[in-house]
Order: structure tokens, then C-alpha cells, then sequence
């Protein structure tokens, strides 16, 4: 499978990444090479095997509905909260105005 | 006395015991080379108040009562700029996170502090952990302290985790914590000459530790020796409820169980990883490493991974897959950078954004995954992909049927000068070849140095151990540790 | 079956209507962070780490959210995995920090159930059964804000990973009865399993409405879904709206968009949404930072034997007890009632009486008054006490509402009232004998007329003796004594 400009510009919108022009003929051949590369998983017979999601030998482990039970995954910390925020006012994220 | 700084961690958490020195002083020593070491553009911000801080309670934990010490005391250390540390920017090798100043300590640092460690500052790395070379960095490359016999070309210190293996090289920092998702500890361990580990996959929480690839990121500790790595992983593994993929064991007492004798085990020897075009003083090293194990009383067996050469294009999938979404939370919104684009909307903000905030190889990296992930792609990508995964994990379980430990080289060939493989994706994707597959089936794997090559640059050997089975790595490790020549550590030219 | 017909000039269009109901489901803290969920906090204070997708933050799933859908799901005759898994689904959004989220689409929670519903409130016994394709569970998404600021939207987070479940049903849906029933029936459903508290002002309870129209026979037509609809009655009104709408897009030619919609409240249509996904491709994949989930048979067990009675076992047990479907049907509607009248039961109420009692008699009484029947005063054990009165003869029908009226408002206890007001009445023969003897005597003349053919003043001597004795006569008695001794 070979990916065309459009493809790639697809998949720039997608994850939201802006590409010139230039900067897409760049990548196609880039996205090519490594596709073409990973492809040769083809090759592998995986009839009947499951697809490993994880490593872990293990049950999920399920919390208690206890509020704010552990301090650094707890609420109540609006100030922490929005620290690092670009903006943020009256205690909002701010935001270029979302039309619906 | 020796200088301080050419101690390891066990001398130097045994001299401060002892009394030969302080806390202060170690902090003190290692501070001040911390601060004539720019020119390796290792360290990306420095802590010295952080380390002397630690240095300070130690020393008065020590006056009090010497039983009230911790592991750790008295020792500064590292941090990779990937572990969100408190207060003090973490900006995981990114533009994108240039200024952010987490309110909360990553589970990893926060169990080294309790341990008693200090910190002398956050370490350079490739961009979001994504690089062989450092040259993914968008602070500038970190420059490995060693240079190839009779030249003064920059050489890299590999990746991701260049910045630990480089500060811990050039004896600016005793120790360091790195992150290994395909290899990036082990690489840039073997191509500075140090050890590094990467534990069973779980051991470590990833609380905090900015996210790459979450079914493969893991902790792990670089330092100069096999004990130290011993020591380091103590602090730093163990359960944390917040992290679903965190392993519910013990943790081992590894330095108490470090033993380089081997009499009984049986080292794998996997036929697939004799890869052409691997140089000649690799394939030797290799074959030194088996002897010197069959030294330590080791029965060399060979083993088959029949899915070895698959693993690296699995990886390329499921990481980059993984990684399109763990960096989507990247917005501009909450955190980080954020470009507006005068008149546009919410879209436009993302676009602007993510295209200024994220370097060139993030960017593909986010594209393959996002492609791989998409309507019509995904079984074909990512389904095949994690089916190959079990595959190669179910490799990986048939062969610890044959044996107790695998040895392999680290990496393919020793390190390169900066910009001789930047050009090319898959050169340097390649550098991972022999370090993914453990990566994918979860397990412990360890460089440690094992010589040098023609241009008196290191090369690493590779100890890959069954699930939980970290003890046995590091024992091997150790056994090569006491017989391989022991490096001259680079002459400071910084 | 529903004959509800859009009328076009092609012919008589069926609507085929399926329903995505979010719930939020009732817990503490959050799906996956410890952060409250209470309803009407300052923005952004019940916002984790974790919540705010922090650098390095990791989900962990909370017991008590999987608990309550797998309840749903039990309540719903639904197949139960026991094996499951989350994935997320990718986009991006200023309400979503995480640019995903975790939900579950390849292996759900729940799979199928199935809904008995009673499209038509009159008549409760004409059911129709409306299957669930599956329940999952997922993040609720935080919430934008437009109107604080001229160029900026707000976000809070406050909502931003509290758990849903997300109820899809199958497209068994043929009318907005149909629908509306089954969002009440639905919504009932939850609120006696206690999984949701199904309170849809406060968005606990909203619906993603899938309309499609087709002339009989045919293949379904091109559906829509119109997002966030938060009332039965809105739900009822963007399936007529969008069912003519569609009507009229395919008679014009223009046809009718595989879309996205929004309902517009104030003027009762939908419209397009503005701000569309580019072509939707959400990359659902397995989230890497969670295990599989697995239920052991103890958990399961566990969920099963805390389920309550369930509204159409209740409902079945009442029409047994002799009560009327119609009824019984309002009382097991929700929950409250439904518990208050078990409770009146409970206390020895015969059910008739107590039906009659609690659909007919009470409501006027507590309306008159302003009283809500959820009110302290409002207790099924008076209830219980004046039917019991009632019962035993000590007051009259008449009287028990009388009774409650004052019990609601002096208080104390319905015998109190009775006692404190003289009401009791009696049955004491020899009293009612004496009494009825002094009016014969005292009108000895209509005593002639009424065994002379003047039947009609039977009623005469009753009052006359019920006057002589306060009121406080049993009527029977009277009645019994009299026509002993002017008939015998």
C-alpha cells in the first residue's frame, strides 16, 4: 500500500498538524519508506493468534468510589489545575471562541 | 582520597557512612561539575539547591543516628527530563513543553527522594523520548564525552535517554534515571560505556513519567556499575495503586542478590540475532561475552526468537500508534505552548500549535500512528502488528524453557557522529534492532560495557532475562562487569 | 404495533428511531480519578490531575462505576461480560484534555437486553419490547462555555471524566410515543437499580436521537442523529421534527444527509452541527494504560442479589394483589411512589384501598395543600393508620380525608387527630338503639307516613340519629338498627 499526498494531508488534519506544502512532499516519500518497511509483518502467519494489548499478566485492579482518596489524583486543586495554562480566567481555561 | 567524583554509588553511600565525607560534600562536588559541563549539553536544567537540600538532611540524619539514613542518602543523582519533577520545568526534550512546571513528582523521583537521593538537575533526551541519537532534542544534542581515537567530531550519546548516559560518562552525575521503550537505556548505555537496565516491564510505575508508548515505556537506572544499578532500581521500582499496568510484587532486595556466580544457569545464545552486516568486533565481543560467562560457570545453549526480525517493523507500528494518541493531550489548552493564529478558531489553535510544539520526528512518528490507526489501516497495521507481538512474546517464553538469561550485543555498531544518520528513518531506527524485541515482550534487559571498538569507542553487551527475573540479569551482568576490560573512561575535554 | 404515519405525496412514511442514552452513573468520584462528581461545583475545582490529562497522569477504573452498569445490565435481562476492555477513541475538542476518550467499543461491558415498554400511559397492558444492543461505560466530556466572553469559549472540566454509561438501543423505535416510553421506561429502570439518578435538567440523563424514514417495505432510509437531546418531551419533538424534515428532503430530491444535528430548543428544530469532525475516523484502539477487565462470579453475584424488585415485577405483583393495571402502573412509575406504597402495604393496608388511596384520594389532598408527596409529613405509616380506621369502622370514609387533612397539618399521629377532634365513631349498639328509639318517639308522625308507602324518609330518621349522636355513629350500624325496627 502506498500513501498519496492527499493521504498524508488526511492524516495531518486528523492529528491536527499542519503541513505546507513542501513540508508534505517531504513526508510522503519519508511515510512511504517506513510503511513499505513495516509491511513485511505480512509475511507472518498470525492465523488464530490474539492480538497482544499488553504484557501484563494480571487483573485490572479496580479502585474504592472514595472522593479525592489519594492526594495526587485528588480534586480541589483548582490553582495546580491551571498553573501552566495559556489562559485561563475566572478560573476557565480560555479558549479562541468554539461556534457549535 | 579519590576524587568524589570517580566514586561509584555503593562508595559513595558507604563513605558518607564511614564518615570520609560528607553529604554536602558529595552534593557540593558534583554540583560544581555539573556547572563546567555545558559543553555536553547534558543537563538541561540544574538543581544544585535540590541536591545540597537532600545532602543536608542526610548529613543530619547522620549526626542524629546513623540508623535513621535511607538507602539513598547523601547520593545525588539525575533525572531524565521525561520524569515530571515539582516545581522545576519538565519540558521531555520539547519545545511543546518548554515552560511547563508540573505541580505534581512522577511516582520514580518521588521514591528516589524518599530514598534519601538528591537532584542535581533534569537531564537532556530526545524529543518526547523519540531518537537514538539526542539530535531529536529540541534543546540541541547532547554531546557524548567520548570522541573516536584522534578526532574531535562529536560523537552521540545515543538515545533517548542521552542525557543520563552522557552525565553519568562524564562523571557529572553518579547515577541517572532513564526510560526505555525500545531501547533507550540500553543503547545509550552501551555507547557511553555504562550500565543501564530497563526492569520487567510494570515494575516501575509510569505515574508522571510523560508518556511515549505506554505498553512499552518503563524506568529503569543508568549508572556506572551493575551494583549501583542494583541499588538504584531498589529505590526506584514498586507498586503504585495509580498506575493500572503497575505489577503487585515485592520488590527484591537485587544488590543483596547479586552473585557473578553462575554455576547451574544456562545462558541463550539466540541464533536470529546474528544479523548480516553486523561489524565483525560486534559478532567477536558477542562471542567474548558467552566465554566469559561459561567462565562464571554459565552453559552457553543456543535458542531460537524465530520472530526476531519481525520485532523492530511491530514496534514501528504499535509504538508510533500508541504515541499518536498518549500525545494528542498536547493542545495548547491546558499546558505548554500555544499558538494563536490571529482571526482563526480552536482548530486553527491545534494546528499552529502542534506543528510549532513538536519537532520533525515527532511529527512522523505521530503521522505513522495516526495513519496505522485509521478507518481501513487498523486491522491490517495495528492488528497484525500486536498479533506478531504475541508471537514474539511467546518466543521469548519458549526459549526461558532452555534457559535463564539470553546474551546478545546491545546495539548493531558503536556510536556514530551526530548528523551521520539523522537523514535516514530507518538507519536509524535500525540501532534498536537487538534491544525492541525485549522492549515488546515486556522483560528485563541490561547493557552493560563490554570493550571498545577500533576507534576506542564502547560497546555494550545485552542480558535479557525471563519476566520478573531481573536478579539474573544483573548477576550476569555482574559476571561480565568482573571480567570484561575495564574502560578508560573519556579524557574531559568540556 | 405503531401506525404512526408521516404523510407525504409519495405515500405513508414509517419512522425507525433508535436511542443513545447517555447516564451518568452514580458514584463518588470519578471513573477513573478520585475527584468528586457532585452536580453545580465552582468550575474546574473537581478537576484531578488525571482529570486535566497532566503530562504522565494515568487512568485507574473505579469499582463502583463497572459495579452499577453491570447492575444495569442485570436489571435489563442483558448478556453480562465478564470480559472486557476499554479503548479510546480519538478526537480532538476543548472539552476532551485528553484528545480521546476512554470508552469501550470492541468488547463493551453489557451486551444485548432487551426494554418492555407501554407506548400508550392508558393502557398499560399493551406492551411492545424494545432491545438494547449493549451498555458500555465511558468519560463524560467537560463542558464549553460561549457567552462569558466576546472572542474566547470557557472550558470547565468539572464533568471531565465522570463515568457514563452509554445505553444504545436497537432501532426498534417506531413513533415518538414509542421513544418517549422508553426513555421513561429507561430512565425508571436506572433509578430503581440506583445507577443513575435520572435527573435530566441537570443533565445526568441525555439522548442521541437516530431518525430515519422509509415508505413501508423499504430499506431503511439515511438516518440522522441529533446529539444531547436532555428531555422525553425534547426527544419527542426532534423525532417529529426530524421525521418531516426528512420527509421533505426526500419528496424534494434533495435527500436527506448522513449527519450529525443539534436540537434547537427554543425553536423546537434541529439543524446541522456547525463545528463538524472532519469526516469522522475516531482510531478506536485498546488504551494501553489499562488492563482487561475481568469479573469474577463473586462480583457478579454480588451485583445481582443488591438489585431491588424491578418496575415490571413490582408492577405484576401489585396487578395480582387485586390492584388495576392502570394503577399499578403509576405507582411502580418511579421509584418513590413505588417504595412508598410497598411501605404502606408493609403496614397492613389492603391493597385495593391502598391503591385507591394513594392514586386517587391522597394526590388531591396533598395538591390542595401544596404538599409534596415526598414530604416528611407525608409518611405511609399515617397512611396506613387512617385506612386501618377506616377498616375497622372507627371513622368513615369520608372522614379519613378529613383525618389526613389535619394530620398534615397539626401533626402528632392520625389517632391523635381522630381523638383530639372527636371523630371517632361508633358501633356501640345499645348507644345507636337508645338514640334511634328518642327519634322515632320524638317524630312519631313520619313513623306513620314511612309505613304508610313514603319509603323515601328512611333517610330522614338516619340523619336525625346521626345528628343526635354528633356524626360519630357507624352509618352501618344506623342503618341496620333502623330498618329492623321500622321494617320488622
Amino acid at each position: 500500500m502506498s500513501v498519496t499526498i492527499e493521504q498524508v494531508r488526511h492524516i495531518a488534519n486528523l492529528a491536527r498538524i499542519h503541513l505546507s506544502d513542501e513540508q508534505a512532499e517531504t513526508l510522503l516519500p519519508e511515510l512511504n519508506n517506513i510503511l513499505g518497511w513495516v509491511e513485511q509483518l505480512g509475511e507472518v502467519d498470525t492465523d488464530g493468534v490474539e492480538p497482544l494489548a499488553t504484557v501484563i499478566d494480571q487483573q485490572m485492579r479496580l479502585r474504592e468510589d472514595v472522593i479525592n482518596a489519594i492526594p495526587e489524583t485528588a480534586g480541589n486543586r483548582r490553582d495546580d489545575v491551571l498553573s501552566n495554562a495559556p489562559e485561563a480566567q475566572h478560573g476557565f481555561f480560555a479558549v479562541p471562541k468554539v461556534i457549535e | 582520597m579519590s576524587d568524589i567524583l570517580d566514586l561509584t554509588i555503593a562508595q559513595l553511600r558507604d563513605g558518607f557512612r564511614k564518615g570520609d565525607f560528607s553529604a554536602t560534600e558529595i552534593a557540593t562536588r558534583y554540583n560544581e561539575a555539573v556547572d563546567a559541563s555545558d559543553a555536553l549539553n547534558a543537563y538541561l536544567e540544574k538543581t544544585p539547591e535540590l541536591a545540597l537540600e537532600a545532602a543536608k538532611a542526610a548529613d543530619e540524619a547522620k549526626a542524629k543516628a546513623s540508623d535513621s539514613l535511607k538507602p539513598l542518602s547523601g547520593i545525588p543523582l539525575g533525572m531524565k527530563d521525561l520524569f515530571a519533577t515539582e516545581g522545576v520545568t519538565t519540558s521531555a526534550g520539547s519545545k511543546m513543553l518548554g515552560n511547563f512546571k508540573p505541580p505534581y513528582e512522577s511516582t520514580v523521583s518521588a521514591n528516589l527522594k524518599a530514598a534519601g537521593a538528591g537532584m542535581l538537575g533534569k537531564l537532556n533526551m530526545d524529543e518526547f523520548a523519540m531518537g537514538s541519537s539526542n539530535e531529536t532534542c529540541a534543546h540541541g544534542p547532547v554531546i557524548s564525552p567520548w570522541r573516536r581515537e584522534g578526532s574531535n567530531a562529536a560523537i552521540t550519546p545515543g538515545g533517548s535517554s542521552g542525557g543520563s548516559a552522557a552525565a553519568v560518562a562524564a562523571r557529572i552525575a553518579p547515577g541517572a534515571t532513564g526510560t526505555d521503550t525500545g531501547g533507550s537505556i540500553r543503547q545509550p548505555a552501551a555507547f557511553t560505556g555504562i550500565a543501564g537496565i530497563k526492569p520487567t516491564y510494570g515494575r516501575c510505575s509510569r505515574w508522571g513519567i510523560v508518556s511515549f508508548a505506554s505498553s512499552l515505556d518503563q524506568a529503569g537506572p543508568m549508572a556506572r556499575t551493575v551494583r549501583d544499578c542494583a541499588i538504584m532500581l531498589e529505590a526506584m521500582a514498586g507498586f503504585d495503586p495509580k498506575d493500572s499496568t503497575s505489577i503487585d510484587a515485592p520488590v527484591p532486595q537485587w544488590e543483596k542478590g547479586l552473585s557473578s556466580d553462575l554455576k547451574g544457569k544456562r545462558v541463550g545464545i539466540p541464533r536470529e540475532y546474528r544479523i548480516d552486516g553486523t561489524p565483525a568486533e560486534i559478532d567477536a565481543l558477542w562471542e567474548q561475552g558467552v566465554e566469559w560467562l561459561r567462565d562464571a560457570g554459565a552453559e552457553p545453549v543456543e535458542i531460537s526468537l524465530p520472530h526476531t526480525k519481525y520485532a523492530l517493523p511491530t514496534y514501528y507500528i504499535i509504538a508510533p500508534a500508541e504515541a499518536s494518541s498518549n500525545l494528542a493531550r498536547y493542545d495548547g489548552v491546558r499546558y505548554g505552548l500555544r499558538e494563536k493564529v490571529e482571526g482563526g478558531g480552536l482548530h486553527d489553535m491545534y494546528k499552529a500549535t502542534r506543528s510549532e510544539g513538536f519537532g520533525d520526528e515527532v511529527k512522523r512518528r505521530i503521522m505513522i500512528g495516526t495513519y496505522v490507526l485509521s478507518a481501513g489501516f487498523y486491522d491490517a497495521y495495528f492488528t497484525k502488528a500486536q498479533k506478531v507481538r504475541a508471537l514474539i512474546k511467546q518466543d521469548f517464553r519458549k526459549a526461558f524453557e532452555q534457559c535463564d538469561m539470553i546474551l546478545t550485543p546491545t546495539a548493531p555498531s558503536a556510536a556514530f557522529g551526530l548528523g551521520e544518520k539523522s537523514d535516514d528513518p530507518i538507519a536509524m531506527y535500525l540501532n534498536d534492532v537487538f534491544a525492541v524485541p525485549a522492549s515488546l515482550a515486556g522483560l528485563p534487559a541490561m547493557s552493560v560495557p563490554g570493550g571498545v571498538d577500533k576507534d576506542g569507542l564502547p560497546l555494550g553487551l545485552h542480558l535479557i532475562g525471563n519476566e520478573m527475573d531481573e536478579q539474573s540479569v544483573l548477576n550476569a551482568g555482574l559476571a561480565i562487569e568482573e571480567r570484561a576490560p575495564s574502560i578508560e573512561l573519556p579524557g574531559k575535554w568540556w | 404495533m405503531s401506525d404512526y404515519r408521516i404523510k407525504g405525496q409519495k405515500g405513508s412514511y414509517e419512522v425507525v428511531i433508535g436511542l443513545e442514552v447517555h447516564a451518568q452513573v452514580t458514584s463518588q468520584a470519578k471513573l477513573f480519578s478520585g475527584a468528586a462528581t457532585a452536580f453545580g461545583a465552582e468550575p474546574n475545582t473537581q478537576v484531578s490531575l488525571v482529570d486535566a490529562a497532566m503530562p504522565g497522569m494515568l487512568p485507574v477504573p473505579n469499582r463502583e462505576c463497572i459495579r452499577q452498569a453491570v447492575r444495569t445490565g442485570m436489571a435489563i435481562d442483558a448478556q453480562i461480560n465478564k470480559w472486557s476492555r476499554f479503548d479510546r477513541k480519538n478526537y480532538f475538542y476543548a472539552d476532551l484534555p485528553q484528545g480521546y476518550q476512554i470508552s469501550q467499543l470492541y468488547h463493551p461491558l453489557v451486551g444485548e437486553g432487551e426494554i418492555e415498554v407501554a407506548p400508550d400511559e392508558k393502557n398499560p397492558d399493551a406492551t411492545k419490547t424494545i432491545g438494547v444492543e449493549r451498555i458500555h461505560v465511558e468519560q463524560d466530556a467537560g463542558k464549553l462555555m460561549h457567552d462569558q466572553h466576546p472572542t474566547m469559549s470557557y472550558v470547565d472540566l468539572n464533568r471531565c471524566g465522570v463515568a457514563l454509561m452509554e445505553i444504545v438501543s436497537k432501532p426498534d423505535m417506531r413513533s415518538p410515543a414509542e421513544a418517549g416510553a422508553y426513555l421513561r421506561k429507561l430512565r425508571s429502570i436506572l433509578r430503581y437499580v440506583g445507577s443513575c439518578d435520572g435527573n435530566m435538567e441537570e443533565g445526568s440523563m441525555r439522548a442521541d436521537v437516530n431518525v430515519s424514514v422509509r415508505l413501508p417495505g423499504e430499506e431503511l432510509g439515511t438516518r440522522t442523529e441529533t446529539k444531547n437531546v436532555n428531555s422525553v418531551r425534547f426527544v419527542m419533538q426532534v423525532i417529529e421534527h426530524e421525521a418531516k424534515r426528512q420527509v421533505k428532503a426526500i419528496e424534494s430530491g434533495e435527500g436527506v444527509q448522513q449527519e450529525t444535528r443539534l436540537f434547537d430548543v427554543a425553536k423546537g428544530v434541529t439543524r446541522p452541527l456547525r463545528s463538524k469532525e472532519d469526516a469522522h475516523d475516531y482510531r478506536y484502539f485498546p488504551d494501553p494504560d489499562l488492563l482487561p477487565l475481568e469479573l469474577d462470579d463473586a462480583f457478579l453475584a454480588e451485583c445481582r442479589e443488591s438489585l431491588p424488585e424491578l418496575p415490571d415485577a413490582k408492577l405484576k405483583r401489585y396487578e395480582d394483589l387485586g390492584i388495576t393495571p392502570y394503577n399499578a402502573a403509576v405507582l411502580t412509575a418511579e421509584v418513590e411512589t413505588a417504595n412508598w406504597f410497598d411501605r404502606l402495604l408493609d403496614a397492613g393496608a389492603e391493597a385495593k384501598a391502598a391503591s385507591n388511596w394513594a392514586n386517587s384520594v391522597l394526590p388531591g389532598i396533598l395538591n390542595a395543600k401544596e404538599i409534596d408527596f415526598s414530604d416528611a409529613r407525608n409518611t405511609p405509616e399515617a397512611s396506613a393508620a387512617i385506612l386501618k380506621m377506616v377498616d375497622d369502622g372507627d371513622i368513615s370514609k369520608g372522614q379519613a380525608k378529613e383525618v389526613m387533612e389535619l394530620y398534615l397539618d397539626e401533626g402528632g399521629s392520625p389517632a391523635d387527630i381522630v381523638e383530639k377532634h372527636g371523630m371517632k365513631q361508633t358501633s356501640d349498639t345499645g348507644a345507636i338503639e337508645a338514640e334511634v328509639d328518642k327519634v322515632l318517639a320524638a317524630n312519631a308522625d313520619k313513623v306513620e307516613q314511612y309505613k304508610g308507602g313514603k319509603q323515601a324518609l328512611f333517610g330522614f330518621f338516619v340523619g336525625q340519629t346521626m345528628k343526635a349522636m354528633r356524626g360519630q355513629a357507624n352509618p352501618q350500624v344506623v342503618n341496620q338498627i333502623l330498618r329492623a325496627k321500622l321494617d320488622g
